[in-house]
């Protein structure tokens, strides 16, 4: 399959079939039909089976004529991607569907109160009754869990297991009276989250997704598709500055996604607006804070650089090098570093927030959200921990968790046995 | 802009590499840090001439290698992971460059060959008790006589003058601070070699009496700015070699030094301490990296050379510290032993840190380069 075959090919498509006056659904349901929705994917499931490499000339197909492509926001990619891998052809023909038109939002129930850098230490339980399972328990940080339809449930089926192998992955039917949705409130003011209480929620067996006790693995290919979107652009195509009906339906479809993140450029310490910050309060002028500044714009340039010879060593086909697993630290340290100088170049200002403070209360808004930097998508322990074993290969901790999972000892405050 | 390394400069890494794992282990380097000269003047000739790298930087006219930035960095890098004992830093890095950006044609004619073949070995005298590097601050006064120019006056922390035949000095006259060719052996020079602490690296100080001193170029046109950033990216890239050293052992050692029944390696203290110091130390590295890739690149301008320049060399010789601190502590009390290698490095990285300038006054010219 060449470039040129396939670009002559989605383009005589298009032009017999793109209209911008249908509604959003109707149009993906011919992008399901025809498979250019996801043209990746299996040809039995709505998509022509294009090596992945081929995929963005179909996008830049897409683009030329503004045609809207598959739903592509919040977590439903990552439900995609784990149900291609590892759900029967049942699951499959049912799920995928509604992901593609975008009727069905999904979200990732995967952390708990209890398990957080733990996460296989999960103790949200099903247990069997019949052809169906009960579910119990609480999962947390759940990102759009209000808007979802399905969840990706990670729940313990088995306690006489090792932790790793007593877990089972399901879909579970998010619109049960079951299913209690909480906004939890974050310090910096935002709820971009929730909090997600199973009481006696009810799910059948046949969404049970691969094997009873295997589903850590599954689990990790969640997550392995979520750290590689986790630097995604999020929106920003000129799609959302279009005008027409299927544009307006799109745009609601992208700021209901992004509602979440637009805090998000804060957390990382908006090293962007420091020196015009210094400028406009003469703090450039300030010799300590000069330093400060200094040390900050040569660590978030570094950072960059860095990340730039990760990807030229792998576009030279080598393997990577510790350059390649040390971004989210310095991501971390450029965030707090960078909260810091914002700090001292707002002096006093800094104790106030909102509109009383600098740039509409977004100096504020950084130096109350730099924390979740640390934390969220694997705390910087963890990721210490993770260069420290892979890439210095330094010994691994000792465990305390091998056993039945009944007997490893668990916070006193997580679900019972 | 290149941010990997091609696959014939991998290949001179290699050759570089190997050369000094054999002419300069660590047993050289303290057999030769006792004595004072100061390096093995059989493996300046080899590394002169069997491998070219002392006029690795200097245009085929002169009999150099014509390489660039890039590949001066890479045998930086390796000279520092090794702490090779040569007059390499002095002679054909700073003074070949300095002779190369102010000197005449017959005056390069008369000085780069030699350099090149390594035959002889000049060095470059611009601080002086201050230790700055800034024109404003150069006070040794060169006279204007019917033969010529005489200097007068002390210049400081001159690296392995007492080895050099040619000393590039910077005075000034009532036209400027220009650039002086001085020769050592005349009578009106005195070269004294001070105590210092990186006994892997010798420091004199230059006594000038009337010394008689030959104007490299034009007077008034000194080019220490440019002198001065090339100098900063070389020993930004030295720095981090020797960084990367300190961090393999400390890494080498927490693995089998055992304590309470287990490698301390294993620890999450002691983990997560060398993962703060290789992210540091592979910062370092990227901008050390980077400014060498800017300055062989003519489409970058000079006030971005500039800033990566002074950038590069401020991270460089605190994560250089900083490794070097790390390294003697998690090798516990054997770490501050003479007999432990780890302070050689360590004193390699003090002289870095505050040779050329400290990392605050580096920050301060990295900003004034932005235009701020």
């Amino acid at each position: 399959m060449d470039a040129n075959a396939i670009e002559q090919e989605v383009s005589t498509w298009l032009s017999a079939h793109w209209d911008p006056n249908l509604a959003l659904t109707a149009w993906r349901t011919k992008l399901l039909e025809s498979g250019w929705g996801a043209p990746a994917w299996p040809t039995e499931f709505y998509g022509r089976a294009l090596p992945q490499s081929l995929v963005s000339v179909v996008d830049d197909a897409f683009a030329d004529v503004g045609a809207i492509g598959a739903a592509h926001s919040g977590v439903r990619m990552l439900a995609a991607a784990t149900l291609l891998e590892h759900a029967n052809d049942e699951q499959k023909q049912r799920y995928l569907k509604g992901i593609i038109t975008g009727e069905d939002a999904w979200c990732q129930l995967f952390s708990e109160p209890g398990s957080g850098s733990d996460l296989a230490g999960a103790t949200t339980r099903a247990d069997r009754q019949g052809d169906e399972w009960v579910i119990n328990g609480q999962k947390v940080w759940t990102t759009s869990a209000h808007h979802a339809d399905f969840g990706l449930l990670l729940a313990r089926t088995d306690w006489d297991q090792p932790k790793h192998l007593g877990l089972t992955f399901f879909i579970l039917d998010m619109r049960q009276p079951g299913v209690e949705v909480r906004q939890l409130r974050q310090m910096n003011g935002h709820a971009s989250f929730n909090e997600v209480f199973f009481t006696d929620a009810r799910l059948p067996h046949e969404n049970l997704v691969g094997r009873l006790g295997n589903g850590w693995p599954v689990a990790v290919t969640t997550l392995a598709h979520e750290r590689r979107s986790f630097d995604r652009n999020r929106g920003g195509s000129d799609l959302l500055t279009r005008s027409g009906s299927i544009y307006d339906e799109y745009r609601d479809e992208i700021a209901i996604a992004n509602e979440p993140y637009t805090w998000y450029p804060q957390r990382a310490g908006r090293v962007d607006l420091i020196v015009d910050r210094a400028v406009e309060t003469g703090a450039i002028e300030d010799p300590v804070i000069r330093q400060e500044i200094a040390k900050l714009l040569t660590m978030q340039r570094s950072a960059q650089w860095t990340a730039a010879r990760a990807r030229a060593a792998q576009q030279a086909g080598r393997p990577p090098g510790p350059e390649g697993s040390l971004g989210k630290l310095a991501a971390s340290n450029i965030a707090r570093l960078a909260s810091k100088v914002h700090t001292m170049i707002t002096g006093t200002d800094a104790m106030l927030t909102g509109t009383h403070s600098p740039h509409e209360g977004i100096i504020a808004e950084i130096l109350v959200s730099v924390p979740a930097v640390s934390i969220a998508g694997g705390t910087d322990e963890i990721q210490k921990n993770i260069i420290a074993e892979r890439v210095l290969e330094l010994p691994k901790e000792t465990r305390y968790d091998k056993g039945p999972f009944k007997e490893v000892p668990r916070n006193p405050d997580s679900v019972v046995t | 802009m290149q941010f990997g390394f091609s696959e014939e400069q991998a290949q001179f890494r290699d050759v570089v590499q190997r050369f000094v794992q054999d002419k300069s282990p660590i047993t050289s380097v303290r057999e030769l840090m006792a004595t004072e000269l100061g390096y093995d003047p059989a493996v300046w000739t080899q590394l002169s001439q069997a491998l070219g790298l002392s006029g690795l930087t200097l245009p085929e006219e002169y009999g150099g290698g014509g390489f660039g930035a890039i590949e001066l960095g890479i045998v930086m890098e390796e000279f520092g992971r090794g702490l090779m004992c040569a007059p390499y830093f002095a002679s054909s890095v700073m003074a070949a460059h300095a002779i190369l950006l102010t000197a005449s044609e017959p005056q390069k004619q008369a000085l780069l060959p030699s350099l090149a073949s390594g035959e002889s070995i000049a060095t470059l005298a611009v601080a002086e008790a201050t230790g700055s590097w800034l024109e404003a601050d150069v006070a040794v006064q060169a006279q204007h006589t019917q033969a010529g120019f005489t200097l007068q006056g002390k210049k400081h922390f001159v690296l392995d003058a007492h080895v050099a035949n040619h000393l590039i000095v910077a005075a000034k006259s009532a036209g400027g601070v220009s650039l002086f060719c001085v020769d050592p052996a005349s009578d009106a020079v005195d070269v004294k070699l001070v105590d210092s602490m990186d006994p892997t690296r010798k420091i004199a100080m230059v006594d000038l009496n009337d010394a008689p001193g030959q104007l490299l170029g034009r007077e008034g046109e000194n080019h220490l700015v440019q002198i001065l950033e090339n100098a900063c990216v070389a020993l930004a890239n030295e720095m981090i070699g020797g960084a990367q050293q300190l961090l393999a052992s400390a890494v080498q050692y927490t693995k089998l030094r055992v304590q309470f029944g287990r490698t301390i390696g294993s620890f999450q203290a002691i983990k997560h301490r060398l993962a703060d110091l290789l992210l540091d130390v592979e910062l370092a590295k990227s901008a050390a990296y980077y400014a060498a890739q800017c300055l062989a690149d003519e489409d970058v301008a000079a006030d971005a050379k500039a800033e990566v320049a002074h950038l590069a060399k401020a991270q460089a010789s605190e994560v250089y510290l900083a490794a070097a601190v790390q390294a003697i502590q998690l090798h516990g009390g054997i770490g501050f032993t003479w007999e432990n290698d780890t302070h050689l490095w360590f004193k390699r990285a003090k002289s870095s840190e505050v040779f050329l300038g400290s990392p605050q006054r580096h920050r301060e010219q990295m900003l004034q380069a932005q235009g701020y």
